[in-house]
């Protein structure tokens, strides 16, 4: 073994909206607390999220948690497991209050509370219309979130391994995890950070895709670390093209554009949305407006010279909504699109954004996987929150402003979970003589690597093979092939060499550790992609045109080590309520 | 492109050198960052941080030019075909571009950049007017990058002593914010010949912030409030 040992009561991977929230609960509480992050916290993606954050505060109009329930239900296509998304939109107002109480700047009504945004399929009254349920700070409701998450945090003194990078979990022969090994950048060195409990807040993988949103960050580390440690992952064919993407540049434009009032527009001028969705027109789910944008580009109803975007009208807002509501969007759209949305209309193609998948949590974060005839067997000392868990209230299409709301809700939730459990539990297991072996011979490897390919070749090869054949729409073809292709990739991982020999601050070391993760995320989204064989939410597959509840309304779980999808039952039962029952959907 | 970089590798190098290269760019290499990706795809040992590319998470700051800025929102056509790349200046670099930012942070933390109201906490939101809420634009959307405070050259001569303007910037954040209470304790921990009075009004801050915020204005303000309550 022979690395440094450091010992703590609770190690956090993931300094974003996640990990910083779980950190306040346990380090509030008094408990011995480090929090691993490749980055500094506030440069965490969750900065990145403009719209807002949801929650049934009915500031504006008359709303209720049961609505945002039903429209979270529907969003998910009934994939979702409905007592996790009770639980989510019923804490939703108390978490959205606590934030406004620990100094997040919301902008306000003029009666001085929160103000509230419409987004795509948030309705009044089970889908009758649009609600104003989104809380924001202009479009920047992500920096907002994170800045105040992390300063209160400095309040609370808060132990943060800054430019740290977890390599693996260490679980012992039990299967418990009691810690991990982790990396620090500056120096090169390797240690292992025991802990009775580990919590996993390493966000989304979308650098999976060649044209994402996410940045580069974005690895999916807490996935691979699960993979490599046979901890399933679940879910993990359902991955959100955001519709607004700024075409070429891949850079985020928020559907609170769509919610103060723009509007998409094909080739012919034509307000092509309502066609697609009568009700609720340009506020429909994610995954229906990026696949009717997909369709009015695949029949030549493209704008530009290719055909290969569609636009993004909002001049009509003018300039004052333009420059207090959505100053980010303007600052993007001339910088990334060339264009000034006070005067013309933005570029827009569907972008890979936002992973519904993940390692298999319950709605206390606890990380669980099937065992004997338990599907939800719990994995002790392991908890997971955030964009990098599945719980599951995304199911298959996640709505608009419920990816902040379920990083606060669950990272607190498993926050407090952890805190109970290390009460019950205060003895800190021994680490197996083996703890380092898989991290060291992963660092061998590569370090010793002779005529191997770059990971910049190898990297681009995977993300080529992602959005070639994982894309909008999906065909059994397409698929089978991208599986043998990212079949291939995966042989090339192991063979990836670096130029770079030197301990400090090797970014060269840190991407192609970064790669060994994300070749994880990308074969078991080709792999459960490929098996199955229906359309549901986010997954639309051309040969399988309809959801089939009979044979399909089922989670899958990918384990890495020899490649196999099992699968387990969607909970259709929630907490409280009456469940919603799967019907069509229609916005 | 021709690029002149600022390289140093402690476990190397006894000194810094700047290193000259000349690659050709794709055409979809639109901003300086995907420029430096290029060149890291040709030569993997240059060390620069990067996360976001959109200039939200403020990870890669440099000094381009002779300018402080953001590689991933300056675009390559602006620089003519040659740049001239160097860290941050006044901070210690750890290699290459990347540059220890302790003391940045550290002047950060001191400011107690957070809310501190000792009321009970009411069931719903403190409320806040929007006239109220308007004081903040313009200071919460700080990204602390540093491209302000490592500009500054009274931050150069004093970084331990003068807090620099992103610290003062987020200082004031907090005291403009109507639900703070905290405002004499911030003024008294303030009161001290560099923590603020060192700034100069020389504005290199207010020239390179990238995300046009102005943080001489925001010291002016605490320094007239600090007045008011002399008198």
């Amino acid at each position: 073994m022979g690395l440094p040992v450091r010992s703590f009561d609770a190690v956090i991977v993931g300094a974003g909206g996640a990990g910083l929230r779980a950190a306040l609960q346990l380090s509030e509480a008094g408990l011995k607390v480090a929090v691993l992050s490749k980055v500094f916290p506030t440069r965490s993606h969750t900065v990145a999220a403009q719209g807002g954050i949801s929650a049934a505060l009915g500031n504006s109009q008359e709303d209720n948690w049961l609505w945002h329930m039903y429209d979270t239900v529907k969003g998910s296509d009934w994939l979702g497991d409905q007592d996790a998304i009770e639980y989510m939109c019923r804490m939703a107002p108390k978490v959205v209050i606590e934030l406004e109480h620990f100094g997040m700047p919301f902008d306000r009504l003029d009666n001085g509370k929160i103000y509230q945004r419409p987004f795509g399929g948030h309705t009044q009254e089970f889908g009758a219309r649009p609600v104003q349920r989104a809380c924001a700070a202009a479009d920047r409701t992500g920096h907002a979130m994170l800045h105040t998450l992390y300063q209160r945090n400095v309040r609370a003194r808060t132990q943060f391994f800054v430019e740290w990078m977890a390599l693996d979990l260490v679980r012992d022969a039990d299967g418990d995890v009691v810690g991990v090994v982790a990396l620090e950048m500056e120096t090169g060195e390797c240690m292992i950070l025991q802990a009775r409990a580990t919590l996993l807040a390493t966000g989304g993988a979308g650098r999976i895709f060649a044209s994402s949103t996410n940045a580069f960050i974005n690895t999916g580390d807490g996935l691979g670390m699960c993979a490599r440690a046979g901890i399933p992952l679940e879910d993990m064919e359902f991955w959100q093209f955001h519709p607004t993407g700024v075409a070429g540049a891949g850079v985020l434009i928020t559907e609170g554009v769509r919610g103060e009032g723009g509007y998409l527009l094909n080739s012919n001028g034509e307000r092509f949305m309502e066609r697609y969705a009568p009700t609720v027109k340009d506020l429909a789910s994610r995954d229906v407006v990026s696949r009717a944008m997909a369709v009015e580009i695949y029949e030549g109803r493209g704008c530009g010279p290719n055909k290969d975007h569609v636009l993004l009208k909002l001049d009509h807002l003018g300039p004052e909504v333009i420059n207090h509501r959505l100053p980010g969007i303007r600052e993007i759209a001339i910088r990334f699109g060339g264009v000034d949305p006070i005067k013309d209309p933005i570029p827009v193609v569907p972008t890979c954004h936002y992973m519904m998948g993940g390692i298999p949590t319950n709605i206390s974060g606890q990380v669980v996987a099937p065992h004997g005839t338990s599907p939800d067997e719990v994995v002790p000392g392991l908890w997971a929150m955030g964009e990098c868990a599945c719980v599951s209230v995304h199911g298959a299409n996640r709505l608009g402003t419920n990816s902040l709301l379920d990083l606060v809700v669950f990272g607190k939730a498993a926050g407090d979970h952890a805190i109970e459990w290390l009460k019950a539990n205060p003895v800190q297991k021994p680490l197996p003589a083996n703890a380092a072996d898989l991290s060291l011979s992963r660092l061998a490897r590569l370090d010793g690597q002779k005529d191997g390919e770059s990971v910049t070749d190898v990297g681009r090869d995977m993300r080529n093979i992602i959005q070639r054949h994982a894309g909008v729409f999906r065909t059994g073809e397409v698929l089978t092939e991208g599986v043998s292709k990212i079949r291939e990739v995966a042989e090339r991982v192991k063979r990836t060499a670096i130029k770079d020999t030197s301990k400090v601050f090797n970014t060269a070391r840190v991407e192609a550790l970064e790669l060994d993760n994300l070749i994880e995320v990308a074969m078991s989204t080709l792999i459960t992609a490929h098996t199955r064989t229906e359309s549901r939410g986010a997954h639309a597959r051309d040969d399988f045109p309809d959801r089939d509840d009979a044979n399909w309304m089922k989670h899958s779980l990918y384990y890495s080590e020899d490649q196999r999808v099992e699968f387990k039952p969607v909970r259709l039962k929630p907490l409280t309520v009456d469940s919603i029952p799967p019907k069509a959907r229609v916005y | 492109m021709r690029f002149s970089v600022y390289r140093y590798n402690p476990d190397v190098d006894a000194k810094p050198y700047m290193q000259e290269y000349d690659i050709p760019l794709e055409p979809t290499d639109k901003m300086l960052l995907d420029a430096l990706i290029r060149l890291k795809s040709h030569d993997d040992t240059l060390a620069f941080r990067r996360s976001c590319r959109e200039g939200v998470c403020g990870s890669d700051a440099m000094n381009i030019n002779g300018r402080n800025g953001l590689a991933c929102i300056t675009t390559v056509a602006e620089l003519g075909g040659h740049v001239t790349l160097r860290p941050i200046p006044g901070l210690p670099v750890i290699r290459d571009l990347i540059v220890d930012m302790t003391q940045f942070f550290r002047a950060y933390h001191s400011v107690k950049p957070y809310v501190i109201n000792n009321d009970p906490a009411p069931e719903t939101e403190r409320l806040q007017s929007p006239e109220d809420r308007l004081e903040l634009d313009g200071l919460y959307e700080c990204i602390l990058c540093a491209c302000c405070s490592t500009s500054c050259p009274s931050f150069w001569w004093n970084p331990d002593k003068f807090l620099g303007p992103a610290a003062l910037l987020q200082s004031y954040r907090f005291i403009a914010d109507s639900r703070d209470q905290a405002t004499n304790e911030r003024l008294d921990d303030l009161e001290d010949p560099y923590k603020l009075f060192r700034c100069h009004s020389i504005m290199n801050c207010v020239d390179v912030c990238p995300k046009g915020l102005n943080p001489t204005r925001a010291i002016g303000k605490i320094k007239d409030i600090m007045i008011k309550r002399m008198v």
